[in-house]
């Protein structure tokens, strides 16, 4: 942690409340996010308990399993989940703009410029925390192979039609998710603590409840006392008054109220079945209702204080305004959405369960890429960010105290003005370092030539336009206040990994024919 | 077979003692155990520990009931998991375990699986003990030992600890097998989970082998233990060998430094008791004579967690905040002390915590003051670096 | 194998180690050799030799090395042994893309393009470049040099340009690391973050793995507990005994703390200045100055090292001494205290700069050296080994007492993925098996 969070941290415990930890908002907000709140059945592995869903934060959508070990209601869960988030999905599939990629073209090997579609806008999908974001990786996986009575006849148990496609896109999201200073799937929690230092720790700020609690204590109340309120607080009947968010859900909340509910619900359905004539059927169909209202109220119960607690955070999130390279970042989310569409659309296969191992580097080598370029676009979007680089002396920042033009030698010199900055900063300054500085939002460098008295002299390398004359305005003048960075402020792309059918021996080889992955088998197991 | 009794019983005496009159000590099992290794510098939690306080009560008693609990449903399905790994007498364990540890073996077409049932913890484990050797000896044969019982001793006092189960290989060797409810989906399972389960069978592999050490020739205890847990998203079982040796040496070594307990209760004020029937008041002082190194980790690993979280907020520790929190923070240890040196208040200029702490302070100021919204680019008025020190350019 | 090497003479044993590789390299059906260098083992007297030899066979060989100044040096390593022998030096289109002393040597040819290069016996080049080059026809032959400190996604990138390979490494020092998580791919045998070698046995595990024996560097004083710390399945040994070399100093110690520990690590190879305990931050102003202290020292008593070397007595100069740290930070304070001193050319780095790199005698500011807390960054294995295995004479650690608590108050609760190969020993064994060495030579401290 650099000192600066540190003492934004030391300032909240004093103050009582939430400081600062960005002046703008680095991640891009959807003017219509779909926000996501999902239990899941402690000790199973996906089975979901229920959730609410939508993108209307005063009409969320509750979706409930009453017996989560049912292969049957799961199945139906899966499917009304694929009813709103599809849907939602495919609104922003048909709105497209035209845009150029670099392509090697088949027959030449060379590289061209393509028109293809861009989609003019992308899906956003928003969960309370980290965990919900594993829960949403785990959905698809648990989806994407199953497959429908379409697909496969002689399916034993086909899934509902659209639940395979469900777990293609959530599986998307989860992968993106990844991807450092992407926005497709978002956690509130690393929301909120990318943008707010609290008084506690990293880990209490995992709790959704506790961290909003820092940011935007009650009236009358300091952020330590409502935090802890939020954390522990419990009602008579020992119940949270602030359920944790999710997807895990509070065990006396599972075995106090969860349970006998469920119990009820077993019963009912076995009295249903067990019905001799119709008038008992119809009675015992009333209490199996009934039962089934009591868990469905059982999961509104604890899945609507977070819903509430994830659109007041994207409230406060929208108060700050958007970083300046946000956009170029939604950019990029916006190809990663409109490359899945298409090849869901070309009737290409579900991700595999394990990447190949070009795939592998391949998803490496861009997320080092993007966490590079996420580092150096927000300090150059936020001065807060960028006093961390200026303390750990990857950045200096000063007041120009001399500019004397000098030229580069050979046929056609090129001016390479020295500039002199007078910096209280202490940058990690090397013979001939290269560091940079933004110019109309692109980076103009220069390299470290020495030290003069107490100040730093740079040599101008670039930017300064063809001719022997400086451009206008490209060259630094006297009194300007610059800041410039050690860090490159564009990310180069990487060397070309082979294509997987040409996977090397030192890696196995080619990993061969893609094989059709096979659903996870269904077992009685399902239910026990 | 005779318990270990290594240490003096003048120390269980004074241990009694704080534990408080009739208060049955809390055993400690291996879960406990490996949980030291998340705060091995705490002495209160030694002492809580070793003295078989409960800790749970303890923390009842003081006002901040610890908050952890076990739902029913995880406990059903972990139960009817174990019940379905071990059915048939164990087959498809001996086969996860021949398959995964040793398929040079002769597969396991049947195995032996000794009743292992006896009065008391004393003699299940001396059952554990006969039924281990006789296992050794049957070469050529596969032994499943279901629940079996281990003593370790533990700062003078014996633990009983009672792992899933022990397969004894045909050519003699030992392995514990580890048998839990969370699912390894495609070949991968939750890293933390896999790593406390390796700590938890660390600690049965350290028992296992003070019992191997007592057999002439000594077999081997393996080093490698058996993770079972459920396929996907079935109840299938599937397994992972995972190698220990690296938790082995650390708890091995925690618990060689729990002899630290009469150090530690040497140093108690007369007549300090930790019965939970005490007084609030009272209980409070006796916890508060031993001292507690609280972090946030510790949320996840001790019942006590959120009374020394309190107390650690109230004396203003910087390491509520985070161990990360202290380590450029140098000397400085107490959020009003930090405050005070970023603010100039206080604090020796030539330190360079101090230094550093002030060019923080100074460039967080500024940025927030200039941070015009939006442009990134750097304002003009910089006030804040007028208190960045001269000479900074060298 | 090292029962029965030690029966011979360590030149022997080495010896028979390197015709045992150059064998399999030449004439060997495996793919691939991989080769496993403990510090100062002659790991770039091997590669130079392998890749004279393979000239010399009529095999186009390409080198992969993992940092410019690792590929020019083997450049110049290679004119020296062969000036007449044709060289490419592939380099980046950077400025100052290669070490100008490159341009001295008539028979090294550069060029940012490798097809300028084409038809040389021997291209030598970084890794990162090397991803970037295409070609019809690979190379018969390569050799990867620092291939445990090369990552699994590089050596995908280029290994379709070569047929066979030798590898050759340490696996005791700095592994590779990526700067976002790669949990992902944790237990899957080409893991992208792993190390070349790891994905390479693998995928290969019959292929022929050698070990060099026996280290020329370290001293009969510092092998043993390098090798029992850092490499306790792979022992080797030091190439010189006990008495084969010694550093002595013409000024007699004047009694202080950092002339007692310089004395002490004359005559036994180690010593440990220790500190009063207390926190403290990062740049421990007495801990520098004390690590400052001992240096200027080291140079004002007219130190003078005999070694298999060189019979007579040679001057301990700045040249050969040299400060390692963990931090960029620590580095840069103690320069600045060294040139309070008046001491200006001795080389201070960290870990990972000095990783490679040979001195007569070190000075270490220990890791943890008044750390509040320890963490995986402080207790890496490799970090460590690189510190404590540069020297050729002693090596002097500076420290403040409490890093024994400090290691046993470190909890142990790392999460474990499945199917990943065990690192063994952990930076925390291995870290107290060094400090309950050093305790042997410790000279407390009070400045």
């Amino acid at each position: 942690m650099s000192l600066i969070s540190t003492l934004a941290r030391l300032e909240a415990v004093s103050t009582g409340r939430a400081q600062p930890a960005a002046t703008v908002r680095h991640r891009h907000l959807a003017d219509h996010p779909l926000v996501f709140v999902p239990l899941t059945t402690a000790g199973e592995a996906g089975a979901p308990l229920g959730a609410l869903v939508g993108t209307d934060r005063d009409a969320p959508r509750l979706l409930v399993v009453p017996q989560p070990r049912d292969r049957d209601l799961r199945f139906q869960f899966l499917a009304e989940l694929a009813d709103v988030v599809l849907p939602y999905v495919d609104s922003y599939a048909g709105a497209v703009e035209a845009a150029e990629r670099n392509e090697t073209d088949p027959e030449t090997g060379k590289r061209v410029k393509v028109e293809v579609e861009l989609c003019a806008d992308a899906p956003q999908l928003i969960v309370p925390s980290r965990a919900g974001i594993d829960f949403v990786r785990l959905l698809g996986r648990s989806m994407r192979f199953r497959r429908t009575a379409e697909q496969d006849p002689e399916a034993p148990h086909p899934a509902p039609p659209r639940v395979p496609l469900l777990g293609r896109w959530l599986t998307h999201f989860g992968e993106r998710a990844r991807v450092p200073g992407s926005a497709l799937l978002l956690a509130a929690t690393e929301l909120l603590s990318r943008h707010w230092a609290t008084g506690q720790s990293t880990l209490e700020d995992q709790h959704l409840g506790a961290l909003l609690a820092w940011i935007d204590p009650p009236e009358g109340m300091t952020g330590a006392e409502a935090a802890l309120a939020a954390e522990l607080a419990r009602d008579a009947k020992g119940q949270l008054l602030h359920p944790p968010a999710g997807p895990a859900t509070d065990p006396a909340f599972d075995n106090k109220l969860l349970a006998p509910a469920i119990e009820r619900y077993d019963r009912a359905r076995t009295a249903l079945a067990a019905a001799e004539d119709g008038l008992e059927a119809d009675d015992r169909l009333g209490e199996l209702t009934a039962a089934e209202r009591a868990i469905r109220d059982l999961v509104a119960s604890r899945t609507r204080p977070t819903w509430d607690a994830v659109w007041r955070g994207l409230d406060l999130l929208r108060e700050l305004p958007e970083g300046a390279r946000v956009e170029e970042r939604w950019t990029r989310d916006r190809w990663s959405f409109t490359s899945h569409r298409d090849r869901i659309t070309a009737g290409e296969p579900p991700q595999p369960r394990r990447d190949d191992a070009v795939t592998a580097a391949n998803k490496l080598a861009t997320r080092e890429r993007e966490q590079a370029r996420l580092e150096a676009q927000e300090a150059l979007d936020d001065p807060l960010v960028m006093a961390g680089r200026r303390l750990s002396g990857e950045a200096f920042a000063g007041e120009v105290t001399d500019v004397v033009m000098t030229y580069s030698e050979g046929k056609r010199p090129s001016p390479r003005p020295l500039v002199t900055l007078r910096t209280d900063d202490r940058p990690h300054l090397g013979e001939r370092v290269k560091v940079y500085r933004s110019l109309g939002g692109k980076p103009q460098s220069a390299e470290f030539v020495g030290y003069d008295d107490d100040c730093v002299v740079l040599r101008v390398l670039d930017k300064m336009g063809r001719g022997k004359e400086p451009e206008a305005g490209s060259v630094p003048e006297k009194g300007d206040r610059l800041c410039f960075t050690l860090f490159e402020h564009e990310q180069r792309g990487g060397a070309k990994l082979p294509d997987p059918e040409d996977t090397p021996w030192t890696h196995g080889g080619p990993p061969g024919e893609a094989t059709h992955e096979a659903a996870d088998p269904l077992t009685a197991e399902d239910v026990l | 077979m005779p318990l270990p009794r290594t240490r003096g019983t003048a120390l269980r005496q004074q241990l009694a003692e704080l534990r408080g009159p009739d208060v049955p000590a809390k055993a400690l099992d291996a879960r406990a155990l490996a949980a030291l290794a998340a705060n091995p510098g705490c002495r209160r939690r030694a002492i809580l520990d070793g003295a078989g306080v409960n800790k749970a009560t303890l923390a009842s008693a003081l006002g901040s009931p610890s908050a952890f609990g076990q739902s029913q449903f995880a406990l059903t399905r972990g139960n009817a998991f174990e019940a379905k790994v071990k059915a048939d007498g164990g087959a498809e364990l001996l086969r996860l375990v021949h398959e995964k540890l040793d398929r040079a073996a002769e597969p396991p077409a049947h195995a032996r699986v000794p009743e292992l049932t006896a009065i008391g913890p004393e003699g299940r484990t001396a059952r554990t003990a006969l039924a281990l050797r006789e296992a050794t000896e049957a070469r050529g044969e596969w032994t499943l030992l279901d629940h079996p019982m281990l003593a370790l001793d533990v700062a003078g006092s014996p633990a009983f600890l009672e792992p899933d189960a022990v397969v004894v290989h045909p050519d003699g060797s030992w392995t514990v097998v580890e048998i839990k409810s969370f699912p390894m989906l495609d070949g991968s399972a939750d890293p933390a989970k896999v790593g406390a389960a390796a700590r938890q069978a660390a600690v049965y592999v350290l028992a296992l082998e003070e019992v191997a050490a007592r057999m002439e020739p000594s077999p081997e205890v393996r080093h490698r233990v058996l993770l079972v847990c459920p396929k996907d998203f079935s109840n299938l079982p599937t397994a992972s060998a995972v190698d220990v040796r690296k938790q082995r040496a650390v708890t091995g070594r925690q618990l060689a430094r729990l002899t630290r307990i009469q150090d530690i209760a040497d140093t108690l004020p007369e007549g300090t008791c930790f019965d939970p029937a005490r007084p609030a008041e009272e209980l409070t002082a006796a916890v508060e004579s031993v001292p507690a190194t609280y972090a946030p980790e510790c949320l996840a690993a001790c019942e006590l967690a959120f009374h020394c979280r309190d107390r650690s907020r109230a004396a203003g520790a910087v390491t509520s905040l985070g161990r990360s929190v202290r380590a450029e923070l140098g000397a400085l240890t107490t959020v009003p002390d930090v405050l005070a040196a970023a603010r100039g208040e206080a604090g020796d200029p030539a330190d360079p915590t101090v230094v550093a702490l002030r060019r923080a302070a100074a460039l967080r100021a500024e940025a927030l003051d200039t941070g015009a919204p939006g442009t990134g680019a750097l304002g003009t008025g910089v006030s804040g670096a007028d208190v960045l020190g001269a000479a900074a350019c060298r | 194998m090292t029962t029965v090497s030690e029966l011979f003479d360590p030149g022997t044993a080495a010896a028979r180690a390197t015709d045992a590789i150059l064998r399999d390299t030449l004439h060997g059906e495996a793919r691939g050799v991989v080769v496993d260098s403990p510090p100062g083992a002659g790991k770039s007297t091997l590669v130079v030799r392998a890749a004279l030899e393979l000239a010399d066979a009529g095999r186009p060989l390409m080198v992969v090395a993992q940092t410019n100044a690792q590929v020019d040096d083997l450049v110049l390593r290679l004119a020296e042994k062969n000036p007449e022998l044709p060289v490419g030096r592939l380099h980046s289109s950077d400025a100052d893309a290669y070490d100008k002393a490159l341009d001295e040597l008539p028979n090294v040819r550069k060029s940012a393009k490798a097809a300028e290069l084409t038809g040389l016996p021997i291209t030598i080049s970084t890794a990162a470049k090397w991803a970037h080059v295409k070609v019809d026809e690979p190379w018969e032959h390569a050799i990867v040099d620092e291939a445990y400190q090369m990552r699994s996604d590089s050596l995908l990138a280029v290994a379709g340009l070569f047929q066979r390979a030798l590898f050759v490494g340490d696996p005791g020092q700095l592994d590779p690391f990526a700067i976002v998580g790669s949990e992902q791919w944790a237990g899957l045998s080409y893991d992208p973050s792993a190390s070349a070698v790891t994905t390479l046995l693998a995928h290969n595990p019959e292929l022929p793995q050698h070990r060099l024996p026996v280290s020329w560097r370290l001293p009969a004083s510092a092998a043993p507990l390098v090798s029992a710390a850092f490499y306790p399945y792979t022992q080797f040994r030091s190439g010189t005994d006990h008495g084969d070399r010694a550093l002595s100093f013409a000024v007699p110690s004047d009694g202080s703390g950092p002339d007692r520990v310089i004395d002490e690590a004359a005559e036994s190879g180690w010593g440990l200045l220790e500190l009063p305990a207390r926190h403290t931050p990062r740049t421990d102003p007495e801990a520098v100055r004390a690590v400052a202290t001992v240096v200027r020292r080291l140079l004002d008593r007219g130190g003078a090292a005999t070694s298999e070397r060189s019979p007579d007595p040679a001057p301990l100069t700045a040249d050969r001494i040299a400060v390692g740290t963990a931090h960029r930070d620590q580095a840069a304070a103690i320069r600045a205290a060294l040139a309070d001193l008046g001491v200006t050319d001795v080389t201070v780095d960290t870990a990972n700069r000095l990783q490679g790199r040979e001195y007569d005698v070190t000075v270490v500011l220990h890791p943890l050296s008044g750390r509040p807390d320890a963490t995986a960054f402080h207790l890496e294995t490799g970090r460590l080994c690189v510190l404590a295995s540069r020297h050729r004479h002693a090596c002097i650690v500076v420290c403040r007492a409490g890093v024994g608590d400090l290691l046993d108050d470190y909890p142990s609760t790392e999460p474990v993925q499945l199917g990943t190969l065990v690192k063994f020993p952990d930076g925390w064994e291995a870290n107290h098996a060094v400090l309950a060495h050093l305790a042997e030579h410790r000279v407390g401290f009070e400045p």
